[in-house]
């Protein structure tokens, strides 16, 4: 054993200066990743202040005419589009997201439940492009016979109306954008909501078997209603991937920008055209794509907050 | 006291069992209908990669840059080494970010800043990667006046940073206190203790992190599109445009020619087992370092 | 050993009272028994071979140390045990006669008539009182205001909570303190009017106040349904039961009247526990 104890051996100073040099060095990386995304918000918006600017907030926001050579762009097609297929694709989602959950918790044995957790990872990290190709390669020529097929029995019931409504059927479009946003979205929601179904306290489900409860009574009853934050959580965060989805969909849906849009044919959201038209874009339509982009990212930033502003409203631990 | 009562029931006798167990019956059923619907795209989509990229897939594809579609095709080698410098230098960037932001919320918890940076740090991860990519196009292409593999690196930094945060945060928390009480009682400064004891017992959960955060950011095209832009060339200069594997993809699947349209399958099946691996290693480590 | 005591005949008037004194003419008929019944988890033996009668409209108090295998037995009684799949029930327990066990018996059926308040109080808690109360009415199909609202009073009333909540019936189950919300989950098992009340060391998490007022309430609560509860407090066993039956390891020791298990026990096990000696 040494005979100096060992404080003595390492000056006060070095340690001194060492944890507050090494604080700091730690304190600005922090405050450097706080300040890209308020740089993010920052840079969109004044990139954006000249088309907001030119044709005015609501006049942007409600523009239905995008249009490089008049110099004309209004969000409204874009905007309209992307909450459509977003709605559309959770509203696909839920319910096979939700079933999924509850299988893997309630019904599953150990081994099938971790399973289809693996495969709900793997589906969630699929890279975007690789569900777009896909989409694009496979599921449109699928959908488009389908779609044909449709059309031309509504055609021939000379239910114009209907024809009118559907559009026309070329595969690509909005119907196969709203799928594949699905598929990408069920695995978000479904494993927020089986985390959700997992946390719920087997004295719940014991107290609905006591009183005679079938199993599907006691989720109904017992399970579900505890876990609505977590599983509301996830409808949302799955919303919010929708909404920013852009690779997938700019390859499926067509991009076009005049309304109205039709449930076969072709669309754009607010992701896909930003794409589409940045090409060549210059002064106030590339103003226009940014502005585009800060809308972007007010609409995901607030269902981020709201996401979890519910988690904490809702569950009965926040609540507690 | 009462008498024992037996009051006439205020519920059928049967208490509707056959109803409802029948009901029973056919949520069970809806519910299995369903999860095979969730599993379905799985069958599908990676059933499409795996069986069209491997036969797409040959020597050609690693070994050959861009060729035009008169001289053979080529391969996509322009593509991956791009993607591997680009995701390298993104990782030694959002790398040290995501370490830091873990380090702060896991070993200094009464920090004042720590609920902003979680906040922070959740809107990050929700937000596209579109506008990552945007930012940086505004920031470092427009004064430029060029896109390049640093400003598509730069995106890519951007997407890790919550990853690689999170997971650090979530493995730092899990070495026991005793670690660090060993460590200050040996008159060691924090600084000394968290970077020799503790971030050292946490190193197979940090590479985890990084390794999903370099996964998730190669199968990643929007952003590079803004700021990568994109090239026919093999190059291992970040200062020019750099292709990508993702947006190899992209390209090549609007392109009529089958050929570009195999190349594309390849390419997915290659980001699809990169994404697979990582996932799996993941899951590896974790559970050896749970256990 | 495995003998166990004998089960008491039913005796004639006032040779058996019950706790508070008054002698008891009626003759005793189990509303439960339960005839060689053994859990087991996988290879191990929870609890071994019960013969045990449950009286009608009488306590019976099931206590010993820890680990005994008293909460597995009760369990047994409203098949809590089918949820788990490593659990295996053999042999039989009868409700009114007929064998809860027997193939074609459907589960769900035999927890609405035996009821079971747990050790930890458990109210919904999205729910207000009123709805936890009703929970197992609606589930049965009950949808009448009218029929609900006097099962409300009534379940409320038996688990001496309704003084106290009447006013406020659509308040959140959770706002209500530890004690009453465990009455309030005495009064969600009661609204389905079972036969028998299964209760699992209900007074275990509470203050010395609120196990004064459910033991209170036990005493009136018995002429409505049979209960049968799991105890590891001997004194609450000797406070409020009419009949006892003592674990030990998985197998039951000795049954008896309470009074007379407790004063003059006739297992010598038995006595080890109760003054003390152990446990």
């Amino acid at each position: 054993m040494t005979a100096r104890p060992p404080e003595a051996r390492i000056s006060p100073l070095y340690r001194a200066l060492g944890d507050r040099l090494f604080v700091g060095v730690v304190l600005a990386l922090c405050l450097l990743i706080i300040g890209i995304v308020v740089l993010i918000g920052w840079q969109l918006a004044a990139n954006g202040s000249r088309a907001f600017a030119a044709f005015g907030l609501l006049g942007f926001l409600g523009g239905t005419t995008w249009d490089p050579v008049a110099n004309i762009f209004g969000a409204w097609p874009f905007i309209l589009g992307t909450l459509i297929t977003s709605v559309a694709a959770l509203a696909l989602a839920f319910f096979p997201a939700l079933a999924v959950a509850i299988f893997a918790v309630e019904y599953a044995p150990r081994w099938l439940g971790n399973v289809l957790q693996y495969a709900l990872e793997l589906l969630a990290s699929l890279p975007s492009v690789i569900y777009g190709l896909w989409g694009l390669l496979v599921l449109a020529p699928a959908v488009r016979g389908v779609q044909q097929a449709i059309v031309g029995w509504a055609f021939e019931r000379e239910m114009d109306w209907l024809v009118q409504i559907l559009g026309v059927p070329i595969g690509i479009g909005m119907t196969t954008a709203v799928i594949v946003l699905a598929v990408m979205v069920i695995p978000y929601a479904a494993s927020l909501a089986k985390d959700s179904i997992a946390l719920v306290p087997s004295t719940q489900r014991e107290a609905a078997y006591g009183l005679g409860a079938t199993k599907w009574e006691v989720i109904r009853n017992a399970v579900l209603p505890y876990a609505r934050g977590g599983i509301l959580a996830g409808v949302i965060l799955g919303f919010t991937r929708a909404l920013g989805e852009t690779m997938a969909v700019v390859l499926v849906i067509g991009n076009n920008k005049n309304l109205p849009f039709t449930v076969f044919g072709s669309a754009t959201t607010i992701p896909s055209a930003i794409v589409n038209e940045f090409g060549e874009a210059q002064g106030l339509q590339l103003s226009s794509l940014l502005a585009l982009g800060f809308i972007l990212f007010i609409l995901s930033g607030a269902m981020n907050l709201l996401a979890a502003w519910i988690v904490k409203r809702m569950s009965v631990e926040g609540r507690l | 006291m009462s008498a024992p009562v037996q009051s006439p029931r205020s519920f059928p006798a049967d208490g509707n069992l056959r109803r409802r167990q029948l009901w029973n019956r056919v949520m069970l059923v809806l519910l299995v209908l369903g999860s095979l619907i969730v599993v379905a795209p799985l069958v599908l989509v990676l059933g499409a990669v795996v069986m069209k990229g491997i036969a797409a897939i040959n020597l050609a594809f690693f070994l050959e840059p861009f060729r035009p579609l008169d001289e053979g095709g080529g391969g996509l080698a322009h593509a991956i080494v791009g993607t591997l410098l680009m995701n390298l230098l993104a990782l030694l960037i959002g790398g040290v970010l995501g370490l830091a932001g873990g380090i702060l919320l896991s070993e200094y918890p009464d920090h004042p800043i720590n609920p902003t940076l979680r906040v922070i740090s959740d809107l990050l991860n929700g937000l596209p990667a579109l506008l990552k990519g945007l930012v940086v196009y505004a920031v470092v292409v427009i004064p430029t006046g060029q896109f390049s593999g640093y400003a598509g690196a730069l995106a890519l930094a951007l997407i890790m940073v919550p990853i690689v945060l999170r997971a650090t945060e979530g493995v730092l928390k899990l070495v026991p206190w005793s670690v660090r009480e060993a460590g200050l009682a040996l008159g060691l400064p924090r600084w000394r203790v968290i970077l020799s004891l503790v971030l050292p017992a946490a190193t197979s959960g940090v590479i985890t992190g990084l390794m999903l955060g370099f996964a998730r950011a190669a199968g990643e095209a929007a952003p590079l599109y803004f700021t990568a832009g994109g090239s026919q060339l093999l190059t291992f200069n970040l200062s020019q445009q750099v292709e990508s594997l993702a947006l190899s993809i992209y390209k090549y699947a609007n392109e009529p020619s089958p050929l570009r349209q195999e190349q594309a399958w390849a390419a997915s099946l290659v980001l699809t087992l990169l994404v697979l691996a990582a996932s799996l290693l993941a899951r590896w480590a974790t559970r050896r370092w749970t256990s | 050993m495995d003998e166990q005591k004998t089960v008491l005949t039913p005796p004639t008037s006032g040779s058996s009272a019950s706790p508070n004194g008054t002698p008891d003419s009626s003759p005793l008929k189990p509303r439960m028994e339960t005839r060689g019944l053994s859990v087991y988890y996988g290879k191990k033996v929870g609890v071994g071979n019960v013969t045990l009668p449950i009286y009608a409209n009488k306590i019976t108090a099931l206590i010993g140390p820890s680990g005994c295998g008293k909460t597995t037995f009760l369990r047994a009684l409203n098949r809590m045990h089918d949820l788990t799949p490593i659990a295996r029930v053999e042999g039989e327990a009868l409700l009114d006669g007929k064998n809860i066990y027997a193939p074609g018996v459907d589960p769900v059926e035999v927890r609405r008539k035996i009821g079971m308040v747990f050790q930890k109080p458990n109210p919904f808690p999205t729910l207000t009182i009123y709805d936890n109360v009703v929970a197992g009415l609606k589930l049965l199909g009950v949808r009448r205001k009218d029929v609900l609202d006097e099962a409300v009073e009534r379940s409320l009333a038996q688990a001496a909570l309704w003084d106290e909540v009447k006013d406020r019936l659509r308040a959140p189950g959770m706002s209500l303190s530890g004690g009453q919300q465990q009455r309030l989950c005495i009064a969600r098992a009661l609204a389905v009017e079972p036969e028998v009340l299964l209760m699992d060391e209900p007074t275990s998490a509470l203050d010395p106040i609120s196990t004064q007022a459910i033991e209170d309430l036990m005493s009136d609560l018995k002429n409505h349904v049979t209960i049968a509860i799991v105890t590891h407090n001997m004194q609450q066993a000797a406070r409020v039961s009419d009949f006892t039956a003592y674990f030990l390891l998985g197998e039951l020791v000795e049954f008896g009247p309470t009074n007379q298990l407790f004063t003059n026990p006739k297992d010598p096990r038995t006595e080890a526990y109760i003054t003390g000696r152990f446990g």
